[in-house]
């Protein structure tokens, strides 16, 4: 699908865009309807691939970065993230030590774990020159149905 | 984010409000960097206004707590809560720092 059909931004692949692009994203999962705790899940998950983005994906020259949203036919929420970098997957990744203490701590890897852990969806392609990361977010369940959690 | 900063005895009581981002935390790390440089060795972070901290936070608070330890200081923290208190816990650094439910409790105990 063309993003250009998508509500979408396109920012230059630097960390001034930040602000920008979570105040994007987050105001597509408000629109969405979800609680605040789970809006600022999402809008971690978008910091966490958009920094990775703009410390890595462009070594030398800048480049751009296009986030857009949309509902899924399931009712997702879908955030897609496209920058024409180096390719790098991020579920390719190896998951950090969290066990490690004080001294031995390194947080490299620690970003890409939460993106893992908190999204229910997190789906990378290599497509034409582009990385194509899509997150997905399940629907906010409607307060009256939330006893028949399975 | 803005912080606020008080002394209790020997702890130096700081409380931080707003996001903790990629923008904002070297701001975050400078200012309680200078606090340490200044002497201060015991540090209670409050976290009771923070909404949001990413990666970057936990990056910066990592490095103020290794400056710490090497001057035989700590850090502790005290009333996290929501997203900010997830964070803490998927990271493993609920179980690697020393948190207080609240100041008062923190105070008493430190």
């Amino acid at each position: 699908m063309d993003d250009n059909n998508l509500p979408h931004i396109v920012v230059p692949a630097h960390l001034p865009s930040l602000q920008k692009s979570i105040a994007f994203v987050s105001s597509c999962a408000k629109a969405a309807g979800f609680d605040s705790k789970r809006i600022r899940e999402i809008e971690l998950c978008v910091e966490e691939v958009l920094v990775n983005i703009f410390n890595y994906a462009y070594p030398g020259d800048g480049g751009q970065v296009t986030i857009a949203c949309r509902r899924g036919a399931d009712g997702n929420l879908v955030v897609r993230i496209q920058d024409e970098g180096i390719p790098f997957n991020i579920l390719s990744a190896s998951d950090p030590d969290i066990t490690a203490d004080i001294d031995e701590r390194q947080i490299g890897g620690l970003g890409i774990f939460f993106v893992r852990q908190l999204m229910d969806g997190v789906e990378y392609r290599r497509e034409a020159n582009r990385n194509i990361l899509t997150l997905s977010v399940k629907p906010p369940a409607p307060p009256e149905r939330s006893d028949r959690d399975s | 984010m803005e912080i606020s900063k008080k002394k209790e005895k020997d702890v130096l009581v700081i409380s931080v409000s707003g996001r903790i981002d990629a923008v904002t935390a070297p701001d975050f790390e400078k200012d309680l960097m200078e606090s340490i440089g200044a002497g201060e060795k015991i540090l209670l972070l409050l976290m009771n206004k923070l909404e949001y901290i990413s990666s970057a936070g936990l990056r910066s608070i990592l490095a103020i707590a290794k400056v710490l330890k090497t001057k035989e200081g700590k850090l502790v923290f005290a009333g996290l809560q929501g997203p900010v208190k997830d964070v803490f816990k998927i990271s493993g650094f609920g179980s690697i720092f020393t948190i207080f439910d609240n100041e008062v409790e923190a105070l008493s105990q430190l």
